[in-house]
């Protein structure tokens, strides 16, 4: 039943990264591809109907993480302490820049709002992309079964890790280039004249980019937790999924090439999933490492009582049908390329 | 007290009351706008249409905050209560998981399609995405409340092999009899306050004679469901509340009501601090035996003060749970009285013409906040000193590795964001008041009946 929790909780971070993914990436670019005041609500009317539902994708992810494994959250949650607040405070700017930018047209407010958006997109990803990285490195745990990090040590791999290290930062780049591309794509999928175009030519250079770091990220995660090669090893099938996210790359790039925007993008996402399995998959059973194994969080350590877990699964199934149903219709009637008027009046709701 | 402990309950406190200033009225006026979806598809009047669409672009701004400060709340249970989570996180994160699985995709889909997808929609259509915010927004709310019902009064669980709260029964944590009373009175006070900022924001259109036929509107949408809101609120559910409290938190009763000794026939403190050094309540203003009565329903029943119980167990903070409390109950009771009356004057077809009583209406908009908040309040301060009541102190819930400094540090970054959104809310909210619900023409069209009639 543990695992069976541990699979459901990747399965929704996984739909979390998916999702939200894009409107993060969209906003990291956002100031970048997109130059007038028009073409900056192409931007934002691509992302606007559906990022709140996308990151309700967190919230839900983060309560059924609180029921299943509820040592796991109050564990993580109060030993990342200060990076998830800066998340939760890049999560109210980035927001806020949404919902509030379209209310006035003036000089002064919407580029204010147009950066924060961008910044805080890119900051979010990066930081996105370090938690993980911590999480995969392994935390300093002790008997207590808990732990507390500070931003910053010494940015080295030893006892007293920091929240940022060398290793942590090289994956928050990583994400950063990831969700470039994800947003890029999405974009490309949703807009039609120059910002089309420009987001179709910075997901071909930056593709390069995401390469080369997920071949040093995968190379030295083997090194930095030893877990990861053990999985590899005593299931071998698992290779399986690094193979997923390695096909993922390639079809974005073939797909890149032959200008179909709705395949790249997907195969983008089949990229996200083979990456964020391979390394749940590296990582299992543990669900926090510590940099001390023997005081690491495992599925059967962290899990809830049976009862509970049992009933949860009902009402899991039933509300991710019911989910699954109205994405479908949202996203339905919001299929195809956004327009937006060329002049002022598209202001206001 | 430990210092990372004070930090925490104020980080919390801050947190929450300021968050919930804007789910008090979502959920209150999601009520609001089935009722004008409603009136807009029985009598196919445009007019009605456009007050709606009027009310939801107020709707998505409070909806947009309390989303943004909403999120912070269910990560706070980790980040600055991780031993409350880890004992009892096998319970309560039923319910807040739920509120994610359930309430949120429902609500997030379907406020899209509302505040957006009119055209589209078409009217039936339109109507039903009003009603699905509705249902996602009260659903939220119940599990929220039920989450906090548990916490003071748990029932549906047992205790683990290392000390931790399991869940054993899920229908006792939902049925949970705290639960349904709580609801119905918190769900109440939200619609009040849906309600009186619907019919300030009329009276203020009647004052200042703008958009005079949406005024009208809103003032009798606000007063006609605000007197029933009112009255619901005090009886049953309020009168219900308080003998669950006298039932199950004695102490808190005691505290709230500032009875510092146990006697029978106890009086009801109108007014009066309580001065609990020397454990009295000084300058009070009683009504005689009040207390016995309404707690019991006998004028002479014994009513256990303060002094039956340990200091130990009293609530850690008497006197602003007291007023807390005090407040609370003054102006649910203010609100009785001006929505019996304003509904009296429009029987009598004077409300609109009333100018005192719209000015009473217009000035009285805050007043249902503070109440909404006091009650709250009254609720977590009467539970102390537990967190989980009778089985986990507050001073046994917080992180044990998270040092005040840098509790501090993040509570005044969310002071310092929440003020800045503060005066972006308040500056947008005017603003659309100023554009209004639009082209007046449903006057237009009455006066243009009326003068056929007068022909």
């Amino acid at each position: 039943m543990g695992t069976i929790w541990f699979c459901l909780v990747a399965i929704m971070i996984a739909m979390y990264v998916l999702l939200d993914g894009f409107d993060l990436g969209a906003g990291a670019i956002h100031l970048l591809i997109a130059k007038t005041d028009q073409e900056r609500r192409q931007i934002l009317a691509s992302v606007g109907p559906v990022w709140d539902g996308n990151e309700v994708w967190l919230l839900a992810a983060g309560g059924v993480l609180y029921f299943a494994f509820p040592a796991l959250y109050a564990s993580g949650f109060s030993g990342f302490y200060l990076p998830l607040m800066m998340v939760l405070w890049l999560l109210i700017l980035r927001g806020a820049s949404i919902e509030f930018r379209n209310h006035i047209k003036s000089a002064v407010w919407d580029p204010f709002w147009d950066f924060l958006f961008c910044a805080s997109s890119i900051l979010l990803a990066v930081f996105y992309g370090a938690a993980l990285a911590n999480v995969v490195r392994g935390v300093p745990l002790d008997a207590s079964g808990y732990f507390f990090e500070p931003l910053w040590t010494n940015f080295r791999l030893g006892e007293v890790t920091g929240i940022l290290d060398w290793y942590t930062i090289l994956v928050g780049v990583l994400a950063l280039l990831v969700l470039v591309l994800h947003g890029a794509l999405w974009v490309q999928l949703k807009t039609n004249g120059a910002v089309n175009e420009r987001a179709h030519k910075l997901a071909g250079h930056v593709w390069w980019g995401v390469v080369a770091l997920t071949a040093i990220v995968t190379a030295v995660t083997f090194e930095v937790q030893p877990q990861v090669k053990e999985n590899f090893i005593t299931w071998p099938f698992g290779v399986v999924l690094p193979l997923l996210a390695a096909a993922g790359l390639a079809g974005v790039a073939f797909e890149l090439r032959k200008r179909a925007e709705r395949k790249a993008f997907l195969a983008s996402c089949l990229y996200l999933v083979g990456m964020l399995t391979s390394v749940v998959f590296g990582v299992y059973p543990m669900v926090l490492p510590a940099r001390n194994p023997m005081f690491s969080l495992t599925v059967e350590g962290a899990k809830a009582g049976a009862y509970g877990l049992k009933v949860g699964l009902i009402w899991w199934i039933v509300g991710m049908i019911l989910a699954a149903g109205y994405f479908t219709y949202v996203y339905r009637s919001f299929a195809g390329k956004v327009e937006v008027e060329s002049d002022s009046n598209g202001h206001g709701h | 007290m430990n210092e990372a402990l004070t930090a925490d309950r104020l980080h919390f406190a801050f947190t929450i009351t300021f968050h919930y200033i804007f789910p008090q009225l979502t959920m209150g006026l999601a009520l609001l706008l089935v009722y004008l979806k409603t009136k807009a598809l029985r009598t196919g009047d445009e007019h009605y249409n456009r007050a709606a669409r009027f009310w939801a672009r107020i709707f998505g701004i409070n909806f947009a905050l309390g989303v943004v400060t909403g999120i912070p709340m269910e990560f706070q249970f980790g980040t600055n209560w991780a031993a409350f989570s880890k004992t009892a996180g096998g319970v309560i994160g039923q319910t807040l998981a739920m509120e994610g699985v359930f309430s949120f995709f429902l609500e997030s889909s379907f406020l899209g399609l509302f505040l957006f997808g009119e055209k589209k929609l078409g009217r039936v259509g339109h109507w039903w995405a009003a009603f699905l915010v509705w249902l996602g927004s009260w659903l939220s709310g119940f599990l929220i409340v039920a989450t906090d019902a548990w916490m003071q009064h748990p029932v549906g669980y047992r205790l683990g092999a290392n000390g931790e709260i399991e869940l054993a029964s899920f229908w006792g944590l939902i049925l949970n009899k705290w639960a349904l009373w709580q609801y119905a009175h918190t769900m109440l006070g939200a619609v009040q306050t849906g309600c009186f900022v619907m019919a300030a924001v009329g009276a203020f259109y009647l004052l200042t004679s703008r958009h005079e036929s949406y005024g009208r509107t809103f003032v009798k949408a606000g007063v006609l469901v605000g007197v029933v809101a009112a009255v619901l609120s005090l009886f049953p559910t309020g009168d219900s509340q308080g003998k669950l409290v006298t039932e199950n938190q004695p102490v808190t009763l005691a505290a709230m009501e500032g009875l510092f000794e146990t006697q029978q026939g106890a009086p009801l403190a109108v007014l009066g601090q309580p001065d609990v050094q020397n454990r009295r309540l000084d300058n009070p203003l009683v009504v005689p035996q009040m207390l016995s009565f309404l707690t019991y329903k006998n004028w002479s029943a014994n009513v256990r003060g303060l002094d039956s119980f340990p200091q130990s167990e009293w609530p850690d903070q008497i006197p602003l749970l007291y007023y807390s409390y005090h407040v609370m109950v003054g102006l649910g009771t203010i609100f009785i009285a001006v929505m019996v009356v304003a509904v009296f004057l429009y029987w009598r077809g004077k409300l609109f013409s009333s100018k005192w009583m719209l000015w009473i209406l217009m000035i009285s908009v805050p007043l249902p906040y503070i109440a909404n908040t006091a009650g709250w309040m009254t609720a977590e301060l009467g539970r102390q000193p537990w967190l989980i009541y009778g089985m986990m102190r507050t001073s046994q819930g917080f992180s044990p590795r998270v040092a005040s400094g840098n509790v501090w540090f993040t509570l005044i970054g969310f002071m310092g964001m929440y003020t800045v959104l503060a005066m972006l809310w308040l500056f947008l909210i005017y603003r659309e008041i100023e554009t209004g619900p639009g082209p007046d023409d449903h006057d237009s069209r009455q006066e243009a009946r009326i003068s056929i009639a007068a022909d």
